[in-house]
């Protein structure tokens, strides 16, 4: 064993004395390295970063959405359904939510306006998402000023900032009474934005959602389920712009590794047919090959993964900040709260290692089955 | 101690440009001797060191060493055979660059998975008895030819070898340092090793230290003298 051990030491400490010998050049492999796996790890983990938080968020959200769809778009709809959804057997509660969005042109960003179902501003106040706050210079106790549909201005005081903790959704967020929101959007004359529906078997959300349709014929029924969905199509490895970028990447470290397994520098090769000259058998320039790929992989994709997890979770992503955070003007802080997946990282680890290892090894495997006398021959 | 039996080998075999390097050969190399193979250049003498060496297989015919038929072993075996029973020396120093003249001298003992600091020590006896102590921490590239041939030695002998092959070892060195490398091997011969040489150079085919000559031309063993 302890043989073993030594053999293995010798032949890395050869191996790190041949990487340190090609420095400029492994370095500069080194480097190109790490960007691809820094580039991949922080695609993975933002992603998953995201879906996590948006899982999160969508816990508290309702298990169904009606909406009322007037010419294939969306419409308000008639609080007068609610009751004929109520009288459907396993629905707990339906209610109505007023919301819509609001346009200040004084930082040409638009605002998302909502009287929450309960413990809502008192009229003449506000609650503000932390973008609107940030766009507007805006603390508490200060006003804010919306043009209502009669042409006038109302002055709204803010109440209060909403928390950092989910900006991601509440960064452009306004939340006013019923009264208020009336007076900015217009009259809502029995009607809602859309409708929110609790059920109590979770089982039966298809048959209510079915039932729903059968009854209100004008509506639309959106899932929770659909929505995390849609999250995970935009986010997921699979789907999105980011898996674009994933690909690319991905397209990148293939020609790296190709670069590596089509071929053997002329001094590489002169050196292995001295290795196998001098009594080193084939194993052991495999071996010595293995701890090189392993050497610059491993240290690239520790390297990668570290500067990605500084980037996404201290840097929040700046690279892919216009990617993620959608089309809102007003963007959010977006620090996302630290989650590794670790299935990912694993794929990532089997993604990027494992095949540079082989194609370190595949060259040089082929350069040392042939017969050592090349050396005696006058390889130089 | 070492025999060839009808060994021959052919390059390229059933190709265009199939090539006969070494016809049916058999003679037997005496150990404790120092032999020398004299021919020009492409009559086969590096030919016939490779398959000696185990570096390469004949492609008929059995070759022993120390009584043991090496022909039909797997390259694991012979690679140990090799590494254990031959140190060689060869003609373009084949040393690796960017390395110290020390880390070439102990390379081949790496594999054999003894401990480095071992290795460093016997290296040091080799080396000063080489007297090139101040070169051991130098890099090769920075060696003049006579130190690099000296290292090249230490570097044959750092496994302890029983035979000692020199492929052309002379071809770049000036007649001092020839004369020079001929002694070395002459004092190598008398410690107890077989030294077995291929050259062409008169001063290593006349020098008072060899003891066999075996001629070869065209891939033939020809007359043998002494």
């Amino acid at each position: 064993m302890a043989t073993w051990i030594d053999r293995q030491k010798n032949v890395l400490d050869f191996t790190l004395s041949s990487l340190m010998r090609r420095k400029g050049k492994n370095l500069a492999l080194l480097a190109v390295y790490t960007l691809l796996v820094f580039l991949m790890a922080s695609v993975i983990l933002a992603t998953s970063a995201i879906r996590k938080e948006a899982s999160i968020i969508l816990r508290e959200a309702p298990e169904m959405v009606v909406q009322r769809t007037v010419a294939g778009r969306q419409g308000p709809i008639p609080l007068a359904y609610l009751e004929k959804i109520r009288d459907i057997v396993g629905v707990i509660s339906a209610d109505g939510r007023h919301w819509g969005y609001y346009y200040d042109p004084v930082v040409g960003a638009n605002y998302t306006l909502l009287v929450p179902p309960e413990k809502g501003p008192e009229p003449g106040t506000i609650t503000i998402g932390p973008g609107v706050a940030a766009a507007r210079l805006a603390l508490p106790g200060e006003p804010l000023e919306f043009k209502t549909t009669s042409g006038t201005i109302l002055e709204l005081v803010v109440g209060d900032v909403l928390p950092d903790d989910s900006e991601l959704v509440s960064s452009d967020l306004v939340l006013v009474s019923a009264q208020d929101f009336e007076a900015i959007i217009g009259p809502s004359d029995g009607l809602a934005t859309d409708l929110v529906v609790r059920v109590a078997n979770p089982r039966e959300l298809s048959t209510i959602a079915e039932k729903i349709a059968e009854r209100l014929p004008d509506t639309r029924i959106i899932l929770r389920d659909e929505m995390l969905r849609t999250y995970d199509a935009v986010f997921s490895w699979r789907g999105g712009i980011l898996a674009l970028l994933f690909l690319g990447v991905v397209l990148a470290f293939g020609i790296v590794a190709w670069d590596k397994a089509s071929g053997l520098s002329q001094e590489e090769r002169r050196e292995i047919g001295i290795l196998k000259a001098v009594g080193w058998e084939t194993a052991d320039i495999i071996l010595m090959k293995f701890w090189e790929g392993a050497v610059v992989s491993l240290s690239a994709f520790l390297l990668g993964v570290l500067l990605a997890y500084a980037h996404v979770f201290f840097f929040s992503a700046r690279l892919f900040a216009p990617v993620l955070k959608g089309w809102a003007v007003l963007y959010p802080q977006f620090r996302l709260v630290p989650f590794i997946d670790a299935s990912q990282i694993t794929a990532l680890f089997f993604l990027t290692v494992v095949p540079y290892a082989v194609a370190t090894i595949i060259p040089s495997w082929r350069a040392s089955v042939t017969d050592p006398d090349a050396v005696m021959k006058g390889l130089r | 101690m070492i025999t060839l039996d009808r060994a021959r080998k052919v390059f390229a075999q059933g190709k265009p440009n199939e090539f006969v390097a070494l016809h049916e050969t058999s003679l037997s190399i005496e150990a404790d001797r120092l032999t020398v193979v004299r021919g020009p250049s492409g009559s086969g003498k590096t030919t016939l060191l490779s398959l000696i060496g185990c570096m390469a297989r004949p492609t008929s015919g059995r070759i022993h060493v120390l009584g043991r038929e090496i022909t039909s072993l797997p390259e694991r075996f012979l690679t140990e055979i090799r590494r254990r029973t031959f140190g060689f020396i060869f003609q373009q120093f084949s040393l690796i660059p960017g390395l110290t003249a020390l880390e070439n001298v102990i390379l081949p003992a790496y594999p054999t998975g003894e401990r480095r600091s071992s290795l460093e020590k016997r290296a040091a006896g080799i080396f000063e008895l080489f007297d090139i102590v101040p070169k051991a921490r130098a890099r090769v590239e920075w060696l003049s030819g006579g130190e690099a041939q000296r290292v090249t030695i230490a570097r044959a002998l750092i496994n302890d070898p029983a035979v000692i092959i020199a492929d052309e070892p002379t071809a770049h060195l000036d007649s001092k340092l020839s004369r020079e490398f001929m002694d070395t091997m002459g004092r190598l011969r008398r410690e107890g090793r077989t030294v077995l040489i291929a050259s062409h150079d008169p001063l290593v085919t006349e020098h008072p230290a060899v003891e066999r000559v075996f001629h070869i031309r065209d891939g033939r063993i020809g007359a043998e003298g002494s």
